[in-house]
This record gives structure tokens, sequence and C-alpha cells, in this order.
């Protein structure tokens, strides 16, 4: 259980893990995650499915190193196993026939929004992409979406691919348009998913995010992901991850995830030095 | 030590009761308060074989034994205590564990001077529940014995029926469950949620109070009994309760999954950075090790002035850690006296004791950030005692214009948990009550043929021995429907 039957490096600090996990391959649904441990002293850290194959009984995880864990992760190599793995957890994404969604990924959101994409075009909808990295390099999954999308549209910040820009100038392209999307569905950086809905708040088209904050059990039990949606709190694990992103409160969400920095730095920094 | 010390067993066993009331309450030795406010050991210390003795022999052996009656799972009480007195700690054991499979641990978390020792005769003679006999300290001393003696009784199992059942939660209901059904030869599987079992007594109950090696023991007891444990399955995720009975084949499912969602206040500013529940800064602290910063990779919010909302074995408990975690000041805020505080006394006694400071008549207001949206300040009001409410306790109200301001960079919310959601959310026509407690029958059953549940899940956030009542209940109904066909 737990083994890992495939590594790849996919750019500088982005791994696609596959693990063997039948139950939970088995289990999945899209927006849906893992929480995993390395070893008895580890954190508990909240990991994407990116997607699952069930004859081989694995999972696809997609990960970029962070901090010590996504690093210690990193290391690992195939025919290890990783010591805990509980899942699938969190709601799955409300799939329905809506009409034209336009996904909006960055970064390694791309790993969250593969199985959503890929699922809202079964479900008959048009499926336009748009994806955001740093550069062509940082492009997560690229072909797997490509091959499944009506549409797609690259952004990077230095233009090594696709528009240079950020994502939410082709964003407020397709609100405009005269066919407005009928749903969106963000996922990436906290900044992100609140400049996304940010525009299309002034479109009225509604907008799904997929929150990634702090979690240690992550089934209901500490509360260390909550955020204020609507100004009530929900807990991203159990009522999550997703929710309708115009009701979020990202400013103090940004400042929740924060709440370790310092003890998250000083502790990657010394496992960097200690492995050296 | 006092005259009776050197005395033989002959001496004990012809003491009148009179003589008996005349035995002072025998003093548990415990950590010194400086030291133990420097680490995480556990601080009471347990009786002496001496001093075990010496307060087994201050029990009256009542005919109607009225303690008995205060205990939810019904001890021979006064049975195991003349074992003891005997010098028989072995009888003593097996006494206890007729009724009871973790003496180690209810005798050390047990609110005694609510149950069995409110009602001791000794305690009403001499006027004072707190010289009541120990039982519980007695309770644990003998379990300790065992333990320590490596006399650690395997149980007899009977033949395998090539029944299975599933029991959801390795807590204090799902253990007491899984070695009842066990012992009748039913092949038992337990899943857990997280990666270590033993439920609230390792994520919830620190080391301070509750050693984890005393819980490992019982769980390789289970083990070696032939229990198999599933770590890291979430039963509602994973698989579902119908997935396990119409796909996996058990044949009845014991729901023990606890309570285990954190309520909060609802007051402004709860979710600022330093505000946490109290289960999650003792599921970073225990479940996680965090409290052991060398090794463990959960990091433990970097607190200097901590406030504790409420008033319970928990918020001790969170209070307690923050004070071994080093914070400068820790201020517990309970809305209404310490007379209505469930606490455990003697929690409260060690929490006083380490400095924590109360604030009785208090609550909180509203939680104050700076610009970086963490904790600045805690406003709280002050509150006087109405009419008693439906517990019992007398009601708070707060009083106009009584706002006042704590300096504090951490809160700890501790008022209390419900029951989790996913187990009801992920099975169909499971009953459950508004308070998301499931609905079950004397014996347990739930609304779902060949589904059981009890502990916290059905009684919301209780104790551990309720819980292991509700464990033996449902096994008891359980091995009964096996046999009946």
């Amino acid at each position: 259980m737990n083994k890992i039957l495939r590594k790849q490096q996919i750019c500088e600090n982005v791994f696609k893990f596959r693990v063997y996990a039948p139950l939970i391959a088995e289990a999945r649904k899209p927006g849906q995650f893992i929480v995993l441990q390395l070893h008895e002293f580890g954190e508990r850290i909240p990991l994407t499915i990116a997607d699952a194959d069930i004859e081989e009984g694995s999972i696809t995880i997609i990960f970029q190193v962070v901090g010590k864990t996504t690093y210690l992760l990193s290391m690992l190599n195939e025919g290890d196993v990783i010591a805990h793995i509980a899942g699938p957890l969190g709601r799955p994404t409300y799939i329905d026939n809506f009409g034209t969604v336009v996904c909006v990924a960055g970064g390694i959101g791309a790993a969250v929004m593969y199985p959503i994409a890929t699922a809202m075009k079964e479900k008959g909808n048009e499926v336009i992409v748009i994806m955001g990295a740093r550069s062509k390099q940082m492009l997560v999954l690229i072909d797997e979406i490509r091959s499944i999308v009506d549409r797609l549209v690259i952004c990077t910040d230095d233009g090594s691919e696709g528009i240079k820009g950020i994502v939410t100038s082709p964003l407020e392209e397709f609100c405009r348009n005269k066919k407005k999307p009928n749903l969106v569905v963000a996922v990436g950086p906290a900044v992100m998913m609140k400049a996304c809905c940010e525009v299309t708040r002034v479109f009225g088209i509604k907008t799904i995010v997929s929150l990634n904050t702090i979690m240690v059990d992550a089934t209901g039990m500490c509360g260390s992901c909550r955020v204020s949606v609507g100004g009530q709190t929900k807990f991203v694990c159990v009522d999550g991850p997703e929710f309708d992103g115009h009701l979020v409160d990202f400013d103090n969400m940004i400042a929740r995830q924060n709440s370790y920095k310092e003890q998250e730095q000083e502790a990657y920094r010394k496992c960097r030095l200690n492995l050296k | 030590m006092n005259e009776f010390a050197s005395d033989d067993d002959l001496k004990y066993r012809n003491l009148a009761p009179k003589e008996r009331l005349t035995i002072p309450p025998q003093d548990m030795p415990q950590q010194d308060v400086k030291n133990r406010c420097r680490n995480m050991l556990e601080v009471a210390l347990g009786f002496s074989a001496e001093a075990a003795r010496m307060e087994a022999a201050r029990c009256l052996q009542c005919k109607n034994a009225p303690c008995i009656e205060g205990c939810p799972v019904k001890i021979n009480i006064p049975g195991f205590i003349k074992a003891i007195a005997e010098g028989n700690n072995e009888k003593a054991i097996r006494i206890i564990k007729e009724s009871s499979i973790l003496p180690a641990v209810c005798g050390r978390v047990c609110p005694q001077e609510k149950q069995c020792q409110l009602n001791c005769t000794v305690g009403k003679a001499l006027g004072d529940v707190g010289k009541a006999v120990s039982i519980g300290r007695l309770e644990r001393f003998v379990a300790d014995w065992e333990r320590e003696n490596g006399s650690l009784s395997f149980p007899v199992i009977k033949e395998e029926t090539g029944r299975k059942v599933a029991v959801i939660g390795s807590g204090p209901a799902g253990i007491t469950a899984a070695a009842d059904l066990r012992r009748e030869g039913h092949k038992v599987v337990i899943f857990e949620a997280l990666h270590k079992p033993g439920g609230v007594m390792v994520y919830g109950i620190p080391e301070f109070r509750l050693p984890k090696k005393i819980v490992n023991t019982e769980l390789d007891l289970l083990k070696r009994m032939g229990v198999e444990i599933k770590t890291d399955f979430v039963i509602g995720r994973t698989r579902t309760i119908m997935d396990l009975l119409r796909k996996d084949g058990y044949d009845a499912i014991f729901i023990a999954a606890g309570a285990g969602l954190p309520r909060f206040m609802d007051i402004d500013g709860e979710n600022l950075v330093g505000v946490l529940s109290a289960n999650e800064y003792l599921t970073r602290s225990n479940l996680m090790c965090g409290y052991d910063r060398h090794r463990s990779d959960t990091p433990m919010f970097d607190s200097h002035k901590v406030a504790v909302l409420g008033g319970g074995n928990v918020a001790m408990d969170a209070a307690r850690t923050a004070v071994r975690l080093g914070a400068e000041e820790v201020h517990l805020i309970y809305r209404r006296s310490e007379v209505e505080m469930p606490a455990r006394k003697e929690e409260v006694v060690h929490a006083k004791e380490e400095g924590v400071i109360f604030h009785f008549l208090q609550n909180a207001k509203r939680i104050i950030g700076d610009e970086n949206r963490r904790v600045k300040a805690l406003e709280c009001m002050r509150y006087k005692l109405g009419e008693p409410d439906e517990t019992g306790r007398r009601r708070p109200y707060p009083i106009e214009g009584s706002e006042f301001f704590i300096d504090v960079d951490t809160v700890i919310v501790a008022i209390g948990t419900t029951p989790n959601p996913l187990i009801p959310q992920t099975t169909e026509g499971l009953r459950t009550k508004d308070s998301g407690t499931i609905i079950v029958g004397n014996d347990g059953a739930t609304s779902i043929e060949r589904v059981y549940a009890g502990g916290d899940i059905v009684l919301g956030a209780a104790t551990v021995i309720l819980a292991m009542g509700h464990g033996r209940r449902a096994a008891a109904a359980i091995n009964r429907r096996f046999r009946e066909g």
C-alpha cells in the first residue's frame, strides 16, 4: 500500500507521483484530495488527487516543493512507500451541464483543474481552460488538458508560451463575450483566485474556487482550515474544498495560510542544510 | 505515615468502621510543580503499594455499595478494594476487568468526584466528598500494577464464528466493543481515520494526564487478540457504511466515530490568526507530537499570552499544555462560577498550581486583531448567575457595560465539540437528532438494520467511561443477535 509506482519531475520544483492506493482510486471523485504523512513525526499535508487509475489501483498526485514535507516527498523514489495516505477527502465538485464553463488554473492548480475539467466536459459542457504559469516549463499537465477541452488559453509571466500576462485578462474577455460563461471555476494561488472572483463579480458570473488552506487531521476535527464564507465559518476539509468564490474572505484566508510561516521556513531551511 | 502504616493484613481486616474513618486519606505523590511545568510527563505518580493498601483500608465495605450506583459501568468497587486491602492485587484487577476494560485509563480520567466517590459513605461521614475513598486512584494503582508486573491477563477467545464486525473509530467505545466482540470469536476490524489509533485518548488527552504507553498497551492487547486495526481509513470517504455491509461482507457495524467537530463561539474575530480550537491545539501537540519541537514537523503557534475559553477538561488540558510550551501568561475564561465548572477537580487544582489564571463569571465578547489580522486582545464581559437552566446549572447573564480587555496573542476555544457529520451525511437512512448525534435504541441499535452506534457520536461530548459503557452495550447486542441467528 502507498508504494510509489512512478515518479516524474515535471519542472524544477514540481513532481508527479503515481501511488498505489486502490481504495482511494476507486472512491475518489473530481475535486477531492488526500492527506499524507511521511514519518511518525511528520506533518500531515493535503494534496489534490489529479487522476486515478482503478485498474492499476493508483492515484496521481502532483505537488510543488514549498517546504520541508514536500521537499522530503520529492526525495522519495519509485518503489518507496509513503507512510500514511488517507482519502479521498473533501466534498466532490458539483458537476452538471451548465453550458459554457471557463476553468482558470494557476500554476500547480492545474492538477486540481484537470479532473474537474474532464468531468465537466464529460457532462456535455463547453469547456474553456485558461492556464497561467510563470513560464513555459511551469505549465503542468498541459497536454492532458489540451486533449480534453474545447479551447485552451495559456498565459505566462515571461511570455515563453501563449499570452504574456496574467489569467485575469483572458477571463475578462470571455466574460465580455455576448455569450457569457455560465460558470467559472478558478483554482490556483489565493491571490489569483481572489483576482478572478473580482473580475467575474462585475459580470455576475458564478465562480467556484478550490481552497488550499493549512490542515492537520483534514477530517473536520481541528478547524485549522476554517475560512469565512459569506460571513459564516466553514471548514475547507469537510465543507469544501470548493466554495462560491464571491463569498470567500480571501484576505482572511491568506493571513491564516501564513499562520506558521516563520516556523515552516525555518524547518525547510534546516532540512535542506541537513540533507546537503 | 501514621500508626497503621506498619500493621499487617489481619489488622486491616479487623478494623471497626469507626477506626477506618480515622485513617487519613492517602496522598498520591505527584511531580513537583516547578519541574512539571517544563515537561510533558505525567503529573500524578500513583499510590505506592503501602499507600494503596492504607487507602483501601478506609473502605467500609458498605452492604448497599452506593459507590457502584455512581459507576456508569457498575464495577464491583467494594470487591476490588477489599482485594487490594488484602494484598491481592491480581484478584482486584480481575474484579475490575469483569466490568471495565480500560482501568488504567479510567482511573486517571474519570470524574470520580461526580460518580463513585460522590456517593461514598466515608466521604459523607467525614462531610467532604474530597475525603471519600480514592476509588479512582486505587483503580489506577491495580491497573498499573498489572501492567508493570507484566501480568496482563490475556482473555479467552472463543472458537471462530465466521461472523465479521466492523468497528468505526478506535477510541474508548470502539476498543471496548472490539474486545467484547472478539472474545466471542467474531472477526473484528477497527477502522481509524487518523494515522494512530486511540481516538481522544491519543489526539485529545495530553501525555501529562494520560501517558500514551498506557493506551498503546491496551491497543497491543487488542491486536494480540486478533483484532485488526486499519488506520488512515476514513469511513464515509474511503468506504461508506453501506459499502461495508454490501460489498465487504460485514455482518454488523458499530459506529463509534466520536464527537470530533469543534464548536466555536460565533463572535467577531474568531477567524483571526492565533485563534485555535482546543482540538487543533491539542491535536498538534499530542497526536502530531508538536510539543517535541526538535522532532516534530508540525509547528505549534508561537504563543506568549494565551486565553482559553471554557471550563471543561479540554480547556484545562489546553491551558496546561500552553503552560508547558512556555507561554508567559495563560488565562482561563469561564462564564459561570467555579462550582459549575465541568472539569475534573484534580485538573483544576493542578492547573491553578501551575499558574493558570482563572477568570470566573467572565466571557469573551470579541477578539481584536492587529493590522496583520493576528490576535492582539480579547474583549470580555462580566457575568452573573440567574436561575438554573435545563442542565441544572445556574444560567449566566452578561452584566451590561462590564466590558474590559485582556492582552493576548492566542485564543483557544474549548467550549465543546459536536459529532463529526461525515458518517451521517454519507449514510442514507441513518437517523440523527438536530444536534447531529445518531439516534439509537436501548441496545445501541440505529435506524439501519445491523448498524449500531455509541460513544460521543450518540452522547455528544461526554466521558471515556460512558463511551466504554456504550461499546459494551452494543457489543452485547451484536453478540446476542449472532447467537440468535
